[in-house]
């Protein structure tokens, strides 16, 4: 794959496979493309060359139905910060109405929020409100997630335990790609270097 | 598409100031023609639909560029576009969501301004009757011109500039409309015209707005 910002080539020849269960750790300078390559791969940002392919078939041909199998955390929170964390939750849980409670409830849970549930996340910290973004990762219960400087923010033991949730979520089939600065607990992760 | 809706309207009865500010706009800016034009009774009620035509169309532009904006800014515009809806909907959802928000309260506010304005009973019908269809029609130019502006410096600024003139059509023929039944003649092909204007901007407007959206995430 490549691909230009602006007139500006930011990468050209990546490629990579992702099998159930891996995960691929992006790491460079910055402006290497890091964000840019995990927007590309989620159909945010046009490719310039090159293909995403989804269990041998093009992915970005219906890019509502390559929403579904990805999580995507941004630099952004996306938090709505009049709701409480548990409405911000809310919209991105799948499947019908009355699982998605319980399924905001247990992503919350997961993430140390439980307690705070039910609080607007203007009154959350920083790292609060990043944790109810990874808490969104769960909620969606998609395939692959693509996590863009997850660690932002976040305590030593919040970065534990977003290792445990990446390893629980690789354990069931899922994949992870993350792009970080800093050494993101995720064991036999492979890495792929953009310079 | 539905819980996008409740979550737009939920968000903004949080930040009930918002569509309490557009009411009080219109409320006051409709008040400001007496003051202006006098208070002669016949002069004003020959002005009245006119006037609340204006004025809404004015108040309905206000909370636009919020309407992606705030979006925009937060990074919940990039989960909306991966949330699995195809981009039209999602646009489909934020324009209902801001006429139930706004367009909605004006419909409400019009009838008690018309009374204000001294407009003769007869008009009130066919300007409610018109404004129905008027105000979803600006909610979805209104989203179209909005998702344009996404990201733009001076969105605020740029926006009245796109949306007004698309919505010309609707004004000229709301206010015919309620101005028709003070003449005597029926309003009814004034009404249909703008029900026509209603029926072609529902598909084409979050279709247009949509494919704005997701080249503004880009």
């Amino acid at each position: 794959m490549a691909a230009f910002r602006g007139d500006h080539l930011v990468f050209e020849d990546i490629s990579f496979r992702l099998q159930p269960g891996d995960a691929l750790v992006l790491v460079g300078r910055n402006g290497s493309g890091k964000t840019t390559l995990l927007r590309l791969v989620a159909g945010l940002m046009p490719r310039t060359a090159g293909d995403v392919l989804w269990e041998g078939q093009d992915a970005l041909a219906d890019l509502p139905a390559h929403g579904l199998r990805l999580a995507y955390l941004g630099h952004q929170d996306a938090l709505k910060l009049g709701l409480t964390a548990a409405e911000n939750l809310g919209l991105w849980a799948r499947g019908p109405q009355p699982g998605r409670i319980a399924a905001v409830e247990a992503a919350l849970e997961a993430v140390g929020l439980a307690d705070l549930a039910h609080l607007p996340a203007r009154m959350l910290s920083a790292g609060q409100r990043r944790r109810v973004s990874i808490a969104r990762l769960l909620v969606s219960g998609a395939v692959l997630w693509l996590l863009d400087e997850p660690t932002t923010a976040l305590d030593i033991a919040s970065i534990e335990r977003l290792g445990r949730l990446a390893a629980a979520h690789r354990a069931g089939g899922g994949m992870v790609m993350a792009a970080t600065h800093l050494d993101l607990p995720l064991p036999d992760a492979a890495e792929l270097s953009l310079s | 598409m539905i819980r996008i809706l409740a979550r737009e309207v939920r968000l903004s009865l949080r930040h009930g100031a918002d569509t309490l500010a557009v009411l009080l706009f219109f409320v006051l800016a409709a008040g400001l023609f007496p003051l202006a034009v006098g208070p002669e009774p016949r002069l004003l009620g020959r002005l009245a639909p006119g006037t609340i035509w204006v004025c809404a169309l004015l108040a309905a532009l206000l909370p636009l560029d919020r309407l992606f904006g705030a979006d925009y800014e937060d990074g919940t515009l990039d989960q909306l576009l991966l949330s699995g809806l195809p981009p039209s909907l999602m646009a489909l959802a934020k324009a209902a969501a801001h006429w139930v928000t706004t367009g909605l309260p004006l419909l409400i506010v019009a009838g008690p301004v018309a009374i204000m304005l001294r407009m003769p009973p007869a008009g009130l019908g066919p300007l409610l009757l018109g404004l129905l269809p008027g105000t979803v029609t600006l909610s979805l130019l209104g989203t179209t011109g909005a998702a344009l502006v996404i990201g733009a410096r001076r969105g605020g600024v740029l926006l009245p500039l796109l949306v007004l003139p698309l919505a010309t059509p609707v004004l000229i023929f709301g206010a015919a409309a309620a101005g028709a039944s003070l003449t005597g003649r029926s309003a009814r092909p004034e009404l249909l015209l703008l029900t026509a204007l209603l029926v072609l901007a529902l598909p084409l407007c979050p279709i247009a707005a949509g494919a704005a959206a997701r080249a503004a995430a880009e």
